[in-house]
């Protein structure tokens, strides 16, 4: 028998804490990624030109072009700054900064459905902007959208493999680890495939849950 | 050449292993795409469990995880090694492919149940259906999403550098080490990558704008 049961048990506690600092990237990048992409969504709404031009511009630079180079990018180039972070601080700064790009546009997704009457009526009541978003315009646009952004939480959850390449010691840098000191690969790594596969899947009926729950506050 | 241009040159077999990695993989994953979509909406429970379980796997699970389980777990089951290239085309192929038959059962499904009535009141064979009355239309709503999976797939070869494939990004990272100019060879692969995406998405305008002709 190739699979050997009893070195997978064995290796599942280690497996285990990897997994744990999966999900410590994942929560801090997802508020990350929510603050930054709420700020990149006003910023291009904003009737500057000096400011929303830059700003599309940027969050399609981000969104078009690899994590992996992202990280590799800023684990490089912070210290040359002066800025010396440990890798997993570093890893969920990219995650964040790249997944805001998605956040962003899922944001300006919802703005688009609020009525323009919202903003007149916003105006006519002599509301700051600040007010009109803070009062009228994100009670309305964001909870539409709130799947779409835990789907962007599981995509984010999927790439958190990459931080592997910058020594961070999750999920799959652990396997790696695993498998370099026993020259077994397959039990870690099915192991941790098979682990995605469950976290995603349970992700995907929490977002489902929250789609329903959503459209029934609708009714 | 002036300053980061210079490193071009240097980058160059790097980006043609990324180019095709990007052309096998779109190919991989138009097969996939298809023959999972169509799968999913078949009659018989059998290919649409399969359909559907591939499906869940690879959108499942991390891509990253994906290209390492087929480098290094799967010689070990088969017991032949696999070319890097071979496994980095597959694997990305095979991931998108599962998001694309998403996208290609959505399509189909949003036909209005009356084209398929007329088309049966036509007898017309379900092959002809599909070919002449389906499909004609399905095409036309997959072309945009099939562009961002398109980048996304772009995207994802750069992780094939970690089986140790020398793409861009590897070749990079090379050139890193010998050179030390850290943010001009990272802000030029950035470049580089956004100019291919921006590529990528004219082009699927283009055959969007092509196909839509003479439709309303």
């Amino acid at each position: 028998m190739i699979w050997d049961w009893s070195y997978a048990v064995d290796i599942l506690p280690e497996l285990l804490r990897g997994l744990v600092v999966t999900v410590e990237a994942v929560l801090v990048g997802t508020i990350l990624a929510l603050a930054l992409g709420l700020l990149w969504t006003v910023c291009r709404r904003s009737p500057r030109r000096w400011l929303s031009y830059p700003t599309s511009l940027w969050v399609e630079f981000v969104r078009s072009t690899p994590l992996l180079v992202q990280i590799y990018f800023l684990f490089y180039m912070l210290p040359e700054i002066g800025l010396t972070l440990s890798p997993l601080l570093t890893g969920l700064l990219a995650l964040g900064i790249h997944y805001s790009a998605y956040t962003s546009e899922v944001y300006r997704a919802g703005l688009n459905t609020v009525p323009r009457g919202q903003w007149d009526a916003a105006r006519a009541l002599n509301f700051s902007r600040y007010q009109t978003y803070r009062h009228v315009i994100f009670p309305q646009a964001i909870p539409p959208v709130i799947p779409a952004l835990g789907n962007y939480v599981i995509a984010m959850f999927k790439d958190t493999p990459m931080l592997s390449a910058i020594t961070v010691l999750e999920l799959l840098q652990r396997a790696k680890i695993l498998g370099k000191e026993s020259f077994r690969f397959l039990e870690p790594l099915t192991l941790v495939g098979g682990m995605y596969l469950v976290a995603s899947l349970l992700a995907g009926v929490g977002v489902a849950w929250l789609e329903r729950r959503l459209a029934m506050d609708k009714e | 050449m002036p300053a980061p241009l210079d490193l071009l040159p240097h980058l160059i077999g790097g980006l043609w292993v990324t180019i095709q990695v990007t052309l096998g993989g779109t190919l991989v994953a138009f097969v996939c795409s298809f023959l999972a979509g169509l799968g999913r909406l078949s009659r018989d429970p059998i290919v649409r469990g399969l359909a559907r379980g591939y499906i869940e796997v690879f959108r499942g699970t991390s891509a990253l995880v994906q290209l390492f389980w087929f480098y290094f777990a799967l010689p070990l089951l088969l017991g032949v090694r696999l070319d890097a290239l071979v496994v980095g085309i597959l694997a990305l192929g095979l991931n998108i492919g599962a998001y694309g038959a998403e996208v290609v059962r959505g399509a189909i499904a949003a036909i209005p149940r009356g084209q398929i009535e007329a088309a049966i009141a036509l007898n017309l064979s379900p092959w002809q259906r599909m070919r002449h009355v389906v499909l004609p239309q399905a095409l036309v709503a997959m072309l945009p999403p099939f562009g961002n999976l398109l980048i996304e797939l772009l995207k994802a070869t750069a992780l094939v550098s970690m089986i140790t494939l020398t793409d861009l990004t590897r070749a990079g990272m090379f050139l890193r080490d010998e050179t030390l100019r850290t943010a001009e060879i990272f802000g030029l692969l950035l470049v580089i990558y956004f100019v291919l995406s921006l590529g990528i998405t004219h082009a699927v305008r283009r055959v969007e704008r092509a196909v839509s002709r003479g439709m309303s």
